[in-house]
C-alpha cells in the first residue's frame, strides 16, 4: 500500500510538473526561447495567493483567479519589455535576458516580501479519500491536482485544435513568416503564448505550494527547473510530451525518494532525463525535425 | 490607376543594398513578370511589398494606399497574397488547415466556404486530400496547396515567388497553365520566375532584374523575342 501511495504522490506531483512545463513547451514552440524566468513567475502566483488569502482573508477560489490575472499579466509584461526588443537577437542573448529575469524576480520578492519563509495554507478543501479500509488514503490535494491537470490538458488541446487562435499558434510554431503571409499577428501571437503558460503556472504553483507549504522568493525555481526537465523529456514543443514528461519525473521522484535514496532522488531523475535524451535527443513524444529542402 | 506602383525602393540586407531604387507597377488584370539570375533582388521586391523585409526607401503604393510601412499581417486583409519561394506550407497540419489558414484574415466566414469549394474545383487532388498532413504532399501538390492557400484570403492580386522551382517539366505546364486560369478568373498576378521563357509565354509585361536594377523591361511578347533576353536568360 506504501507503494500504491508513493505513486499518487508521485503522479501528483508530476501533474504539477506537466502543468508547468506545458509554458515552457508552448513558449519554446511558437517563440524557439526558454523562457527561464518561468519558475519565477510561479513563486509570484505563490505570494498573490498568500497575501490575498492568508493576508486579507480572501476565499481561495478568488484568491487564485486574482493569481492568474497577476501571473497573466507579468507573462505578458515580461514578454513585451524583456524579449520582444531581443525578437532578432541571437539565441544566446535571449537566454541571458531570461537569467536576468528570473534574478529580477526573485530579488523584487525578497525585497517586497522579505527572505523569511511563508508557511502557506493549502487552497484545497477536498477531503482525503480513504480505500481498502483505510490502509490507503489518497489527500485531497493529489486529487485536485491530477483534476486540474487533466481538465488543462483537455482544455489547452481542445483551443489548440479548434479555435482560429490555436490555428494561428501551430502555424507561427511551424513558420513564422508564412504564418505572417496569412495575416497572423506574430507578436500578438507570442504575447498569447506567454499569457497562457504564465496563468496556468500560477494555477501550478498553488497546487504545488498546497502540497509543499513554504514559500520562499526562491520556491519556484526548482520546480521550474524539474518541469523545464520534463518538457525536454517528453519533447519540447509538444503538449502531451509535456504531460507524459511531467508526470514520468514526479513518479521518479517520489519513488526514487522512497527507495532508493531521499539525498539522490534529484539526481536519479537528471540521470534518467540523460539517458532518455542519450536514447532518443528529441525526447519521448519529440518529432523529428526533417529539414526541408 | 495601377493597382500596385513600386517607386524608388531601395532594400539593404544589414549593409548590402539588395534593391537599388527601383520602380515599376502593376496594372489590374494584368500578369506581370519579374525575370532575372538568382540573386538578382527578386524575391526580396516580393518580400519587402507584403512586408516580410522593410524598405530602406521609397514607397509601395497597393490600390492608391502607400502600405510601405504597414505592418505585414494587416496587408493580406486589403487583398493581397503572396504565395512564397519554396512553398512553405504547414506540414504539420492536415491540406484542409492549411487552405482555412488561407483565410484567416477573411470575416465573411459563410463566403469562406464558398471559396473553399472554387479551390477545391481549381484543385480537385486537394479535396481528395484534404484530410492528409501537408508535408506528405508530393512537391507538385504542395505548390498546388501554396497557391491554393493564398487563393483562400480572396485577393486582387497574387504575387507568387518562382512557383515552378523544382517540378518536372509536365508540373510546370500545370502550375502555369493554373497561373493562366487565375489570371483569367480576374486576379492580379505578379510572377516572379527564373524560367523565363514559361514567365514570358504568359505574361504580359515582364521587368528584368540585374543585381538589384530594373534593366529592361516591355511587352512580354517583344521581350521574348529580343536578342539580349534570348542569350542571357532563355538559353539560345
Amino acid at each position: 500500500m506504501s507503494f500504491l501511495s508513493n505513486l499518487i504522490n508521485g503522479i501528483s506531483l508530476g501533474s504539477v510538473y506537466a502543468i508547468i512545463a506545458l509554458g515552457y513547451t508552448m513558449v519554446y514552440g511558437i517563440a524557439k526561447m526558454l523562457n527561464f524566468a518561468h519558475g519565477d513567475v510561479i513563486m509570484i502566483g505563490c505570494y498573490a495567493v498568500f497575501m490575498t488569502m492568508s493576508r486579507q482573508g480572501w476565499p481561495p477560489l478568488l484568491s487564485v483567479a486574482f493569481a492568474v490575472v497577476v501571473c497573466t499579466a507579468l507573462g505578458m509584461i515580461i514578454e513585451k519589455i524583456a524579449y520582444k526588443p531581443l525578437r532578432r537577437a541571437t539565441p544566446l542573448a535571449v537566454l541571458i535576458t531570461a537569467i536576468g529575469v528570473s534574478y529580477f524576480l526573485q530579488n523584487s520578492a525578497l525585497l517586497i516580501f522579505g527572505a523569511d519563509t511563508k508557511s502557506f495554507t493549502s487552497v484545497v478543501a477536498v477531503p482525503p479519500i480513504k480505500l481498502a479500509g483505510g490502509a490507503l488514503t489518497i489527500p485531497g490535494t493529489a486529487i485536485v491536482t491530477v483534476a486540474v491537470c487533466l481538465v488543462i490538458m483537455v482544455a489547452l488541446t481542445l483551443f489548440i485544435k479548434k479555435t482560429k487562435a490555436g490555428q494561428a499558434m501551430l502555424a507561427v510554431s511551424e513558420d513564422k513568416d508564412a504564418a505572417q503571409l496569412m495575416g497572423i499577428n506574430i507578436n500578438g501571437t507570442i504575447s498569447l503564448t506567454f499569457a497562457i503558460g504564465s496563468g496556468l503556472a500560477a494555477i501550478a504553483g498553488v497546487l504545488f505550494c498546497s502540497t509543499y507549504p513554504s514559500l520562499t522568493p526562491y520556491t519556484g525555481s526548482m520546480p521550474g527547473i524539474k518541469a523545464f526537465t520534463a518538457a525536454v523529456f517528453g519533447g519540447i514543443g509538444s503538449v502531451p510530451g509535456a504531460l507524459l514528461g511531467g508526470i514520468l519525473l514526479g513518479v521518479i521522484e517520489i519513488l526514487g525518494r522512497a527507495y532508493i535514496s531521499s539525498q539522490l532522488s534529484d539526481a536519479i531523475v537528471f540521470a534518467v532525463l540523460i539517458i532518455v535524451l542519450l536514447v532518443k535527443p528529441t525526447g519521448i513524444l519529440g518529432k523529428k525535425v526533417s529539414e526541408k529542402v | 490607376m495601377a493597382m500596385l506602383e513600386i517607386k524608388d525602393l531601395e532594400v539593404y540586407y544589414g549593409v548590402i543594398q539588395a534593391i537599388k531604387g527601383i520602380s515599376f507597377q502593376v496594372n489590374e488584370g494584368e500578369v506581370i513578370a519579374l525575370i532575372g539570375a538568382n540573386g538578382a533582388g527578386k524575391t526580396t521586391i516580393l518580400q519587402t511589398i507584403t512586408g516580410m523585409i522593410p524598405a530602406h526607401k521609397g514607397s509601395i503604393l497597393f490600390g492608391g494606399t502607400d502600405i510601405t510601412r504597414i505592418a505585414g499581417h494587416k496587408i493580406v486583409s486589403m487583398g493581397m497574397a503572396h504565395v512564397p519561394e519554396g512553398r512553405r506550407v504547414f506540414s504539420q497540419l492536415s491540406v484542409l488547415d492549411n487552405l482555412k489558414l488561407g483565410a484567416y484574415s477573411r470575416k465573411d466566414k459563410s463566403e469562406v466556404q464558398k471559396t473553399l469549394e472554387m479551390v477545391y474545383q481549381r484543385f480537385p487532388r486537394l479535396k481528395e486530400r484534404k484530410n492528409q498532413m501537408a508535408g506528405t504532399l508530393s512537391g507538385g501538390e504542395q505548390q498546388m496547396l501554396a497557391m491554393g492557400r493564398a487563393l483562400m484570403s480572396k485577393p486582387r492580386i497574387v504575387l507568387m515567388d518562382e512557383p515552378s522551382m523544382g517540378l518536372s517539366p509536365i508540373l510546370v505546364s500545370e502550375i502555369f497553365d493554373i497561373i493562366k486560369e487565375i489570371s483569367a478568373g480576374g486576379t492580379t498576378v505578379l510572377l516572379v520566375e527564373q524560367n523565363a521563357r514559361k514567365a514570358l509565354s504568359i505574361a504580359n509585361r515582364a521587368y528584368v532584374l540585374e543585381t538589384g536594377n530594373i534593366v529592361l523591361s516591355g511587352d512580354a511578347d517583344d521581350l521574348l523575342h529580343d536578342e539580349s533576353i534570348k542569350k542571357a536568360y532563355l538559353g539560345e
